[in-house]
């Protein structure tokens, strides 16, 4: 083996030893209750409906807001729905949709056809973002205060009792 | 109790390895033609104490001895016995017991079967064998130890993972280990052969059983993992391009690769520094699947327990692993030249192998990329089956033409390629498929190309059956199988991935559904009590208008005691041709249920086509035997 080559293979081998020694060292998002008590990470997506681009700061002139992931395809979203819709009634608490991998044209159906709760609707069409919320599956909520902190998580779908809960957390 | 007695015996084995080490370097120096009994004797002790800490650890299971941390995180007495059994591999701890127990057997395996080499060659093989054993006893008794504690001791255990209570996956980490861990003994071999200059020749006959060996239990392996998740994952898919799937598929192109180089180091002499080169890879590669699945690093899933301390570990001996066997390659790799005729047989085998390394590239980019990613740029990405189907699809067109070509050629001499028969069957092919198209309406053109060169490699290997039959010896039979069923297995995933269908829809007990030509009723839902946990128990009924058939089906939700789990397993129709799959699961606090309903035609044809393939290799290490 000539002197060039071991010198490449140890440089390149010592560099990806060097990247697998601080990837164990970061830290992982995997089980999504330790997010609870966080700030959000920066929502960098863009909205389902206009060109423009949405801004974190924004959910900081709502009182309380609460982030659904949801999708068209999503059986289990159908069934929140409703709840959601209920929710939105609320003064105090602001519906941000996150619309996961899906189609523009299907999740505008889907909006039109079971109503709209959601006061801003942001598009995760790779569903990149979802995974810093530790979003694996879907319907998943997050309840934020104005401090952008994290609440409450919610995985699958909310129901009766759910709602309950969250309009309690609001202060209704 | 179990405990005391499962440490001593690591540690008494974890010794023998030390004395191992430093009879074998004794003897080196010494004039003797073979290596003492005095070797093989510590190497019989030493494979008889580390089956006993796995018996003992086994005894903890079946005992329910929760005196073991092992055990009672990983058991449960209502737990039937084939699981509590299973349940010993089915952790990091056990798992990595029984990956010690599978070195040890190799290297005391290789002393018995090669006592009559070279003296120097056979004990540096043991003293490098014997660093690794080494390595990983370590790794078991500092940071990964199943004989550890629990004071009080608890009444009951948690309980196994239910997803891996299945027999598939009982069987599926052994099989797997037989092949990552067989792959130790050509690493060793290959040090061993640099340092004392050992012919390349006698090498490659030292080395090749042990490849097919590996090979064989690697392809069986990653063949149970995927019929695994194909029933019990409950998504319908067998492959998933998943971190821990790759980490087996990585080895497995290497020790295919190989297969085939070793039989021109075997047969011309030639080739030995790649062969050298290959050996060590592997291993390596094995060694650094293991860091990725059980660091943690990697998120994926079946990750085991995320723990940077073992991860830390592994790193550490890969580390070392990789600089001394740089080291040793550097200072004791002979010089080489390499000519090859084109269109000979050698020639093929070094083409096989580049598609081999180009596969390999492109799975390892994938599965780390996404930790560079996460380093160097703070971005989270998962790579999916886009990445590998774009990458890998158009190169597998051209590698099956070749594969049809390369068992046919002659070693050394250059032969032209018989132009009639070629064109025949291409012509043959295209017309078949140009049939397929007019009936399907199936327009992807990369679909269409791979059927074409799969039927074309499929035809070609059985018109040379038939021309050789009964001429040739084993080595024909056994690549003529392995590529026929590599063959038939890219035929029928494509043909799979063409004529899946699915349906996922919510339904109430006792409505119906119309989907097409079928309608699907969930006629009702029955609770029974099982051992370990309960069961609903869906019926559906399947009604098929095209030819008036009914089909039921019997989806689960399990709901299981220990660990507190739900898991939906599947309901599978299984036929020669198609399999239909249902699961079923529930939507909290509502009436309805969610249904996947899908079809998946020639699931059979391509489990089929794997044990085609490893029955290759079966034949080849049969061969051996008669031999």
């Amino acid at each position: 083996m000539k002197k060039t080559t071991l010198g490449i293979t140890v440089v390149v081998v010592s560099f990806i030893i060097l990247v697998f020694y601080y990837g164990l060292n970061t830290e992982k998002i995997y089980d999504t209750e330790d997010l609870v008590g966080k700030p959000i990470p920066k929502i960098d997506l863009k909205l389902l409906n206009e060109s423009k681009n949405f801004n974190t700061e924004e959910l900081s002139k709502n009182n309380f807001t609460l982030i659904n992931f949801f999708a068209s395809w999503c059986g289990p979203c159908r069934k929140e729905h409703k709840h959601l819709i209920n929710l939105s009634k609320n003064k105090n608490i602001k519906i941000f949709g996150i619309n996961l991998k899906d189609e523009k044209s299907q999740a505008n159906k889907f909006l039109n056809k079971l109503g709209n709760p959601y006061y801003l609707i942001a598009s995760d069409h790779d569903g990149k973002k979802a995974v810093h919320f530790g979003v694996f599956g879907i319907p998943e909520t997050i309840l934020i205060d104005n401090d952008l902190n994290i609440i409450k998580k919610y995985i699958g779908p909310i129901d009766d009792l759910d709602v309950k809960k969250i309009l309690k957390l609001v202060g209704k | 109790m179990l405990s005391e007695i499962g440490t001593l015996f690591v540690l008494i084995s974890t010794l023998l390895s030390f004395f191992l080490i430093f009879f074998s370097t004794k003897e080196i120096r010494e004039k003797s033609v073979y290596p003492s009994k005095k070797i093989r004797n510590f190497s019989l002790l030493q494979f008889i104490f580390t089956n006993l800490s796995f018996i003992v650890l086994l005894v903890g299971y079946i005992a329910s001895d929760f005196s073991l941390v092992n055990v009672y995180e990983n058991s449960h007495t209502t737990k039937p016995l084939f699981y509590k059994i299973s349940g010993v591999w089915g952790n990091h701890e056990g798992s990595l017991l029984l990956w010690i127990n599978i070195l040890v057997l190799f290297s005391f395996l290789f002393l018995i079967k090669n006592h009559t080499i070279d003296k120097k060659f056979q004990l540096l093989t043991l003293i490098f064998q014997n660093m690794l054993i080494i390595g990983f006893f370590i790794f078991l008794i500092t940071i990964s130890n199943p004989f550890s504690k629990i004071f009080p001791v608890p009444q009951e255990g948690l309980g196994l993972n239910p997803i891996l209570q299945d027999p598939a996956l009982a069987i599926h980490p052994p099989l797997l280990y037989l092949g990552f861990v067989g792959s130790s003994i050509y690493f060793s071999l290959a040090l061993a052969s640099l340092i004392c200059k050992f012919d390349g020749k006698n090498f490659a006959n030292v080395t090749k059983p042990w490849i097919l060996f590996s090979w064989f239990f690697q392809t069986l392996g990653i063949l149970v993992g995927s019929i695994w998740a194909y029933y019990e994952l409950g998504w319908g898919g067998y492959w998933f391009w998943d971190p821990v799937e790759n980490s087996s598929l990585i080895p497995w192109f290497l020790m295919t690769a190989l297969l085939h180089s070793i039989l021109v180091l075997e047969k011309r002499g030639s080739l030995y520094l790649w062969v050298i080169t290959l050996s060590i890879l592997t291993f390596t590669m094995s060694v650094t699947g293991t860091f990725l699945v059980r660091s943690g690093i990697l998120n994926s899933v079946h990750t085991f327990a995320n723990d940077p301390s073992r991860g830390l570990y592994l790193l550490i001996f890969l580390s070392i692993m990789i600089f001394s066997s740089l080291y040793v390659f550097y200072k004791f790799a002979p010089k080489e030249k390499v000519e090859f005729k084109p269109f000979s047989k050698e020639f093929f085998i070094l083409i096989n192998n580049w598609f081999m390394i180009f596969f390999l590239i492109t799975v390892l980019i994938g599965t780390i990329y996404p930790i560079f990613l996460e380093i160097i740029a703070n971005e989270k990405i998962s790579v999916g089956p886009p990445y590998y189907n774009t990458i890998l699809a158009p190169f597998v067109i051209p590698l099956l033409f070749l594969m049809s070509y390369g068992p046919q050629a002659n070693w050394l001499v250059s032969k032209p390629a018989e132009i009639k028969k070629l064109v025949t069957v291409l012509f043959l092919s295209v017309c078949l498929i140009i049939i397929f198209i007019y009936f399907t309406n199936q327009k992807n053109i990369l679909i269409n190309l791979i059927l074409i060169s799969s039927i074309y490699l499929i035809f070609q290997t059985f018109l040379d059956l038939l021309k050789n039959l009964g001429k040739k010896n084993f080595s024909f039979y056994s690549s003529i199988f392995s590529h026929l069923g590599f063959g038939l297995l890219i035929f029928f995933i494509s043909l799979n991935s063409i004529f899946s269908i699915e349906h996922d829809f919510n339904i109430k007990i006792g409505e119906k559904r119309k989907l097409g030509n079928l309608e699907i009723t969930l006629q009702d839902l029955k609770i029974y009590p099982e051992k370990n946990y309960k069961k609903f128990v869906g019926n559906l009924m399947v009604f098929y208008n095209k030819n008036n058939s009914i089909e039921f089906l019997n989806p689960e939700i399990r709901i299981y005691n220990q660990p507190k789990t739900i898991t939906y397993e599947a309901s599978i129709k299984s036929n020669v041709l198609s399999d239909t799959y249902v699961t079923m699961s529930n939507i909290s606090k509502s009436d309805f249920y969610n249904i996947k309903f899908q079809k998946k035609p020639f699931m059979n044809l391509i489990w089929f086509s794997t044990i085609l393939i490893a029955f290759g290799g079966f034949i080849r290490i049969l061969e051996r035997r008669t031999k």
